[in-house]
Formats: C-alpha cells, sequence, structure tokens
C-alpha cells in the first residue's frame, strides 16, 4: 500500500513538474507579448497545485499530519494571479498596442485605459471620500 | 453583534485563513484569529462601501468547483496549444464581451474566472464597465467563447449576487 502512494505521488509531482516546464517553455516559444501572459497563467496553476496536493498528501499518509498550508497556497496563487495578468495586459495596453488594433465597446463608451474621463484614481471611490 | 461583525462572511474568512496560516488549534491563536476577523473588516470597511449580499452560498461553492475544474481543462488546453500547435496557426485575437453583471465585485470575479480558463485573458473593460475586454491565446470561433463565457460563467454569478 505504502509503495502504491509513492507512486500516486511521485506521479502527482512529476505531472506537476511537466505543466510548470510547459508553462516556461510557452513564454520561450510564443511570438508576442500578450500570447505569452497565456502560459504562465495558467499552464503553471496545475504545476504549482499538483506539486502542493503531492505535499499535502504525503504529510497526511506518511507522517499524520494535515498540513493546510497548502490550501492556503492555492487560495493565494488563484486570488493573485488574474490580477498580476490584468496588470500586464493593462501595461501591454498602455504601451505596445493601438486603439485600433482593438474591437469597439459596442455601448459609445472608449476601453477605459483609453478614455481620458477615467483618472488614476477611480472617480466613485473620490466621490464617496469625506471632504472634511 | 452587527457592530462587532458588519461583515460576518469576510470575518469568518479571515478567522478560517488565520488558523490554517496557524495549522494549530491554540487558545492563543484563537484569540489572534479572533481580533484580526474583528479588526481588519473596520479598518477596511470605509473602501469598501457597499456590501455585496452572497445570496446563495451553496450556488457559490458549487462555482467555485465548476471553477476549479475548468482551470485544470485550460492548463491542458494551452499546453496543448504551447506544444503542439505551430506559431503561425495559432490565431490570437481580441473579444469584446458585453456583461450584465451589475455588482462590482461579481465583475471582479467574472473577470478573474475568464483569467483562469481556457485560453482567454481579461485586459481591460469599457469605462462604463458593461463591456469586457478579452484576449484569447487560439480562438477560431470567437462567438462560441463569448457564449460559453456568457452562459457558463455569467449566468451562475448572476444568480448567486443579483
Amino acid at each position: 500500500m505504502d509503495q502504491i502512494v509513492e507512486y500516486l505521488l511521485a506521479a502527482l509531482l512529476v505531472i506537476g513538474g511537466l505543466f510548470a516546464i510547459v508553462g516556461s517553455f510557452g513564454l520561450l516559444k510564443l511570438p508576442t507579448m500578450m500570447q505569452r501572459l497565456h502560459a504562465p497563467t495558467k499552464a503553471t496553476t496545475v504545476g504549482v497545485g499538483s506539486a502542493l496536493i503531492a505535499s499535502m498528501s504525503y504529510f497526511w499518509y506518511f507522517e499524520g499530519t494535515l498540513s493546510w498550508h497548502e490550501l492556503m497556497i492555492t487560495l493565494f496563487l488563484f486570488l493573485t494571479a488574474p490580477i498580476t495578468a490584468n496588470f500586464i495586459a493593462k501595461a501591454q495596453l498602455h504601451r505596445a498596442i493601438n486603439k485600433e488594433d482593438l474591437p469597439p465597446t459596442g455601448v459609445g463608451k472608449e476601453w477605459a485605459t483609453y478614455d481620458p474621463e477615467v483618472t488614476a484614481v477611480s472617480p466613485v471611490l473620490l466621490n464617496d471620500r469625506d471632504p472634511g | 453583534m452587527r457592530r462587532l461583525f458588519p461583515h460576518p462572511l469576510l470575518s469568518l474568512l479571515l478567522f478560517a485563513t488565520w488558523m490554517l496560516l496557524v495549522n494549530q488549534i491554540k487558545i492563543g491563536s484563537l484569540v489572534m484569529a479572533l481580533i484580526l476577523a474583528i479588526i481588519i473588516p473596520k479598518l477596511t470597511a470605509p473602501y469598501w462601501p457597499n456590501r455585496p449580499p452572497l445570496k446563495r452560498v451553496p450556488a457559490f461553492a458549487a462555482y467555485v468547483l465548476l471553477v476549479m475544474w475548468d482551470i485544470v481543462r485550460a492548463n491542458v488546453e494551452v499546453a496543448r496549444i504551447v506544444l503542439f500547435m505551430r506559431n503561425e496557426n495559432i490565431r490570437s485575437g481580441w473579444l469584446a464581451v458585453p456583461i450584465d453583471l451589475k455588482t462590482p465585485e461579481a465583475i471582479t470575479i467574472l473577470a478573474g474566472t475568464i483569467t483562469m480558463t481556457p485560453g482567454t485573458v481579461t485586459s481591460d473593460m469599457s469605462s462604463c464597465g458593461r463591456v469586457l475586454l478579452i484576449h484569447a491565446l487560439h480562438a477560431p470561433d470567437p462567438d462560441s467563447i463569448v457564449q460559453d463565457i456568457k452562459t457558463r460563467y455569467e449566468a451562475r454569478l448572476k444568480r448567486i449576487f443579483e
């Protein structure tokens, strides 16, 4: 039984490693910045995820302790990955991408990055703030 | 009770997070978790004037599971494109997805979900907040991606938040 579990955990680690390497390979291979953004935001979540599952199961099965830190790492990863991706995309919109290349919004307003009315700080927040 | 915990779900989440971080149940860490669960919602309340009602907690749990499954699928999908498709054949493109959601928190979750799931990254939104700009890694059929986002994620979030 111990050996089967060991093989399973080893398989998880290998799968995780493969996905991490694919994510890094995507960074090298894909030609444009926006395409490169896809590889690390996704291909690596499963890479890290399965390594964490392996770690959790190892300590649970062999040491008899349930470790929750791995769950927390997963949670923080899922919270931060989209935000980082959004920041990088936004920087790209400002620096390297022309407004004309984007599809129209279709509602008569600009995309927020190019709209002169949108300032660095959200106007809604400014309005809510107490003047005193 | 209401004054001590103006935002019960956030307090509960902070409490659980701290306990999981400490990784052991001791009286000291329980007290610390309680202190954080009281102080942090109070300190952050000015930045978060309208608390979104989370109407259906079980539906939200189901949504989280669905998204996790989709993340695994997305990983395999992106790995397949990276490994086995020639760069010339990858048809990337921008999509404009009109959204019906009104709650800012729901839109944030939708945008995050789109970034984490098959071949799409949320890049921007229109200044009125009614359209999302999405970059798709490989989109031979853009309309089906937009339909997928609307039926699979947005409809569920609408039921949960609005």
